[in-house]
């Protein structure tokens, strides 16, 4: 085949491409449907924005592991000046604003963000020596990249962001070596803040979500309707689902967000469980992926970065799923791949790029320090 | 922090595939985790999650049953169904009540007293009761709301029945009418059909009586909707179950005539057929239009109703009680003929007799000279039946009192009925714990004192007198006529009441304007004037305030030698026993021949200032500015009126 396929064309991953467009095809028959059987508003778009950003991943891919250092803390301060743009905005504007409106697109820069932590961070345990892994000057750097972004965008205020952008940094550091009992105690120490946090730190808004989510049928027609609806439509959808075209929990309205957060409960309703697990298996194709490039990568920064990326969009899928199948409380994170939005497909597509160009550029053994 | 051992880069990458591969065992742990989850959900809680989605998607809407006609003995409609368009809300769906007023009121062009009526019926009622809008909506009105349902949650236009009333107020009393069941009865028994909108049980009268055959069996449709409410189709519909009809005894256009030939008068009209028990009519006025309380009765019309003084919302030809006066005789008669007193027996009447320490008077101040029975049915001589009365005694009278029907409930559909009092000596002692004297009975004798009856049992009375026979009214038509057993009276006796009642009115009686104009029909009736107050006899004409007035009652059988129809007419305050005659007239004159009956009518309706409905209108739309204007001076917008205009509310009753 070599022979008559140029080389630049042969040596694109085409596994991966393959991967990602079953999945977002998959996504358009789901949109598809979503709109009553429509390729407007949103299949035709999704697909149409899945090749834009799949042409930008192919591109990125080409860029060497260099680029992505260099590019690593100043991408990290622009979309922190991007954040308290957004903020700024929203005061003057009144009422808060997540998106920068660049006319072409809106970019949430709290999605970019999720991208730009993991950079920083692995960069940040690139150069930091060895040797010092485990003293503090390994910690309060961290927080001291997390402060900021993270404030900014429980500002908004965006829970589900926060928490994703918190935890992808924290999954580097633990990558990076970090004392284990750092982390046991860390999470212990979570155990015991949550509920406190839960009484004080979280808006109204949010604790009805977390009470809601812990005990849905109490306010099915408040925000445990979402969750209700969501299981209804997953519930409903049996071994193989209602059909093609034939889902009533999306086609007649009680499934909310049927397009964006709660896609999968759109899927799931016609394509039963069969489809559930032909999701799944494509996800774990993907981290799968995303994990070998990282343990194939030879420098440090880009193992930390390929397995950080790998793991943000974890979250996605996890978070989302957890989400529309009642065992997370509603936050606002899409489904990668399937839901309809332009911000969130940017952010995994940058991802996906990034680790494309990490597969293809391994690197020489050893980091930074050698 | 600081480790004792350095850690060297390759330490680190060793670090990094190790936790690597814990994170990704992590992720492989979440990925079966949601898998399992899925799997539980969609496998292990399909079925119940299946019946919640089909719950979601289809809704079950009740329709309520098309109630069973009333008819009347010819097959004409006492109370049918028309089709009708209506709005109504439901108050446990509203999300803006205010907001949602407001365009109904705008879209249906809703008045004040319309809102008023709705705004108190949304506080009221309990949140799953629906709260009438409109009914009777032309089909612009119902799609103006129809398309709009989507921004107005919990409204709920519908097509549907209401029940309608052919003759209005002629026939409220008797049938009753229908409403929303209350949230009481909603306890009592929580069918769903009880709140679905536009469905309608019994409240009063035949309607209520009869509920159970009326009301038929609810249709079902199965619509597909979406979320917010929007019907995207039909899937499957039962048919309802319409009522099973019923056929009264009632002649409903001779109940719409008694009805308008009461006129503005207070008082009720009861005609029986002598052969059958059947009752032809049972009028009752002022009345109630029973289509405005099946629709919803708006707060001025129903205070109006109520603080009429000739209060229309009573039943008056079965829940009023009158002193029966005169109208008595030939029942006291037909007791003296069976206690042996020879109808030959005779008395001066001088105006008066003395009994015990007091006078008592007969109506005709300068006596009637010499009376005889017959003389004294037909002239009403009072002193005749003190004279009598007084040898006879009061048993043999009270017992053929209860057996002509006074004093007796009947066995007839309604709510209630009063049976009123026919006095005897044990009765006394019983009530008032005194013995019973003299004056008792001659005040008895002539229809007075105790003695209170309703009109119905008037014309049972007049029935029975007419045939001999135990005659029992009936309101249901049944085809087989009753076998009725006899009272056991001298047909000589009877022969002989029946003749001097036909003198009161086609001889020399008191009712000789009461002639029927028909050639080959004659009537016999009695008279009666009855006291309400103890003023002097005579004194209670027209001059005095209507409530004080006397009732004037009038009982009739037709024709006189081969008796069919029985009569008792009862004006109340109407001044005397000529208040009620012309209209007995008249009615059963309408039985034989309706132009010349209908003739009457047109002129006098004419001067009485139209026919009920048009009154009726009048009087409503005089009574609401009067409540404005009230309203406007309690709010100082309007100056007092003049003392003088007090005077105009008692000036009702002619």
């Amino acid at each position: 085949m070599s022979d008559f396929i140029p080389a630049p064309i042969a040596q694109l991953p085409w596994k991966t491409i393959l991967l990602l467009f079953v999945m977002a095809s998959f996504g358009f028959v789901v949109l598809y449907s979503a709109a009553g059987g429509s390729v407007s508003p949103w299949a035709g778009l999704h697909m149409g924005r899945f090749g834009v950003f799949l042409a930008m991943a192919v591109v990125m891919s080409r860029f060497k592991e260099s680029f992505w250092k260099t590019m690593a803390f100043p991408t990290y301060i622009v979309i922190v000046i991007m954040l308290v743009g957004v903020e700024l905005l929203g005061a003057v504007g009144g009422g808060s604003q997540r998106w920068l409106n660049l006319g072409f697109i809106r970019i949430q820069p709290s999605e970019l963000m999720k991208v730009a932590i993991i950079l920083a961070v692995a960069r940040f345990y690139d150069l930091l020596p060895p040797s010092q892994i485990r003293t503090w000057g390994a910690i309060w750097p961290l927080f001291a990249l997390l402060a900021l972004p993270c404030a900014l965008i429980l500002l908004q205020p965006d829970l589900g962001t926060t928490i994703t952008v918190f935890v992808g940094a924290l999954t580097v550091a633990f990558l990076a070596g970090l004392p284990l009992r750092l982390f046991i105690g860390g999470g212990a120490a979570v155990a015991v803040l949550a509920p406190i946090a839960y009484f004080f730190a979280l808006e109204d808004y949010q604790q009805r979500r977390v009470t809601t989510f812990l005990n849905p049928e109490n306010d099915p027609l408040g925000s445990g309707y979402h969750i209700s609806q969501s299981k209804i439509a997953i519930g409903s959808g049996g071994l193989f689902g209602k059909g093609f075209l034939n889902g009533t929990q999306s086609h007649l309205d009680y499934l909310p967000e049927g397009h964006t957060d709660f896609v999968f409960a759109t899927m799931a309703e016609e394509w039963g469980l069969m489809g559930g697990v032909v999701v799944l298996f494509c996800f774990f194709l993907l981290f799968r992926w995303g994990l070998g490039v990282a343990m194939k990568a030879k420098t440090r920064f880009s193992q930390l970065t390929a397995a950080g990326l790998t793991v943000t969009i974890f979250f996605y899928v996890a978070i989302n799923l957890m989400m529309v199948m009642g065992l997370a409380p509603v936050v606002g994170i899409p489904l990668p791949f399937l839901s309809h939005g332009g911000s969130s497909m940017m952010t995994i597509m940058i991802c996906v790029g990034i680790l494309m160009s990490i597969d293809r550029h391994p690197g020489r053994q050893g980091g930074a320090f050698e | 922090m600081k480790s004792a051992k350095t850690i060297s880069s390759a330490m680190q990458t060793l670090t990094f595939s190790r936790r690597a591969t814990v994170v990704g065992g992590l992720q492989i742990g979440v990925g079966v985790l949601l898998a399992g989850r899925m799997a539980y959900i969609s496998v292990a809680e399909n079925e119940r999650y299946k019946l919640l989605s089909e719950s979601n998607r289809v809704n079950l809407t009740l329709v309520p049953p098309r109630r069973g006609w009333l008819i009347d003995r010819n097959g004409k409609p006492i109370a049918n169904n028309k089709t009708d368009f209506r709005v109504d809300i439901i108050p446990d769906r509203l999300r803006d009540k205010k907001k949602t007023v407001a365009t109904l009121a705008e879209l249906l062009a809703l008045d004040a007293e319309d809102l008023e009526r709705i705004n108190r019926e949304l506080e009221q009622a309990s949140s799953f009761q629906p709260v009438q809008v409109a009914t009777g909506l032309d089909w612009e009105a119902y799609a103006a709301v129809s398309v709009r349902l989507p921004d107005l949650p919990g409204v709920s236009p519908r097509q549907g029945f209401s029940r309608n009333y052919p003759s209005g107020p002629a026939i409220g009393h008797l049938v009753g009418y229908v409403g929303t069941a209350s949230a009481e009865e909603y306890k009592e028994k929580p069918d769903p059909i009880l709140i679905t909108p536009g469905y309608k049980i019994g409240k009063d009268g035949l309607e209520k009586i009869f509920e159970d055959r009326l009301q038929g069996k609810p249709g079902a449709k199965r619509v597909e909707v979406t979320a917010r409410g929007k019907i995207v189709r039909e899937l499957r519909t039962r048919a309802d179950v319409p009522g099973k009809a019923m056929q009264l005894t009632l002649d409903i256009d001779l109940q719409e005539y008694a009805a308008r030939r009461l006129g503005t008068q207070s008082g009720s009209v009861v005609v029986m057929d002598c052969e059958s028990g059947d009752i032809l009519t049972m009028t009752s006025m002022p009345s109630f239009d029973p289509n405005s309380f099946s629709d919803g009765i708006g707060v001025t019309e129903y205070g109006m109703l109520r603080e009429d003084d000739h209060v229309p919302l009573l039943d008056k030809s079965l829940k009023s009680l009158f002193p029966p006066g005169s109208t008595v005789k030939p029942m006291v008669a037909l007791a003296f003929l069976e206690a042996g007193l020879s109808p030959d027996e005779s008395v001066n009447c001088n105006g008066g007799l003395q009994v015990g320490n007091r006078r008592f008077r007969c109506w005709k101040r300068g006596g009637h000279g010499r009376v005889d029975m017959a003389k004294g049915i037909y002239q009403s001589c009072d002193v005749y039946f003190y004279h009598f009365a007084q040898k006879i005694g009061i048993n043999p009278i009270a017992l053929m009192a209860n057996r002509l029907g006074l004093g007796q409930k009947y066995p007839i559909p309604v709510p209630s009925q009063f049976y009123g009092t026919v006095p005897d000596p044990a009765w006394l002692r019983k009530k008032y714990d005194r013995e019973w004297q003299a004056y008792d009975t001659v005040n008895t004798t002539i229809g007075q004192g105790y003695m209170l009856v309703n009109p119905t049992q008037l014309a049972v009375m007049s029935a029975r007198i007419a045939t001999g026979k135990n005659v029992i009214p009936r309101l249901i038509m049944n085809q087989k006529k009753p076998v009725m057993e006899t009272l056991n009276i001298d047909p000589e006796h009877l022969l002989y009441v029946h003749e001097a009642m036909s003198d009161v009115v086609n001889g020399p009686g008191t009712a000789g304007r009461a002639r029927l104009p028909l050639e080959n029909v004659k009537m016999a009736g009695k008279t009666g004037t009855a006291q309400v107050v103890n003023l002097d006899y005579g004194r209670g004409g027209n001059d005095v305030a209507w409530k004080y007035r006397d009732h004037g009652l009038f009982v009739c059988f037709a024709p006189y030698d081969n008796p069919r129809y029985a009569a008792a007419v009862v004006i109340e305050h109407g001044g005397g026993s000529g208040a009620a005659y012309p209209v007995a007239r008249d009615v059963l004159t309408f039985l034989y021949d309706r132009e010349k009956a209908m003739d009457v009518l047109t002129g006098l309706e004419k001067s009485w200032g139209g026919t009920i409905q048009e009154r009726m209108d009048t009087k409503m739309a005089a009574y609401r500015s009067k409540k404005q204007l009230e309203k406007a001076i309690a709010e100082g917008t309007a100056p007092p009126p003049p003392a003088a205009s007090d005077a105009a509310e008692t000036g009702g009753g002619d």
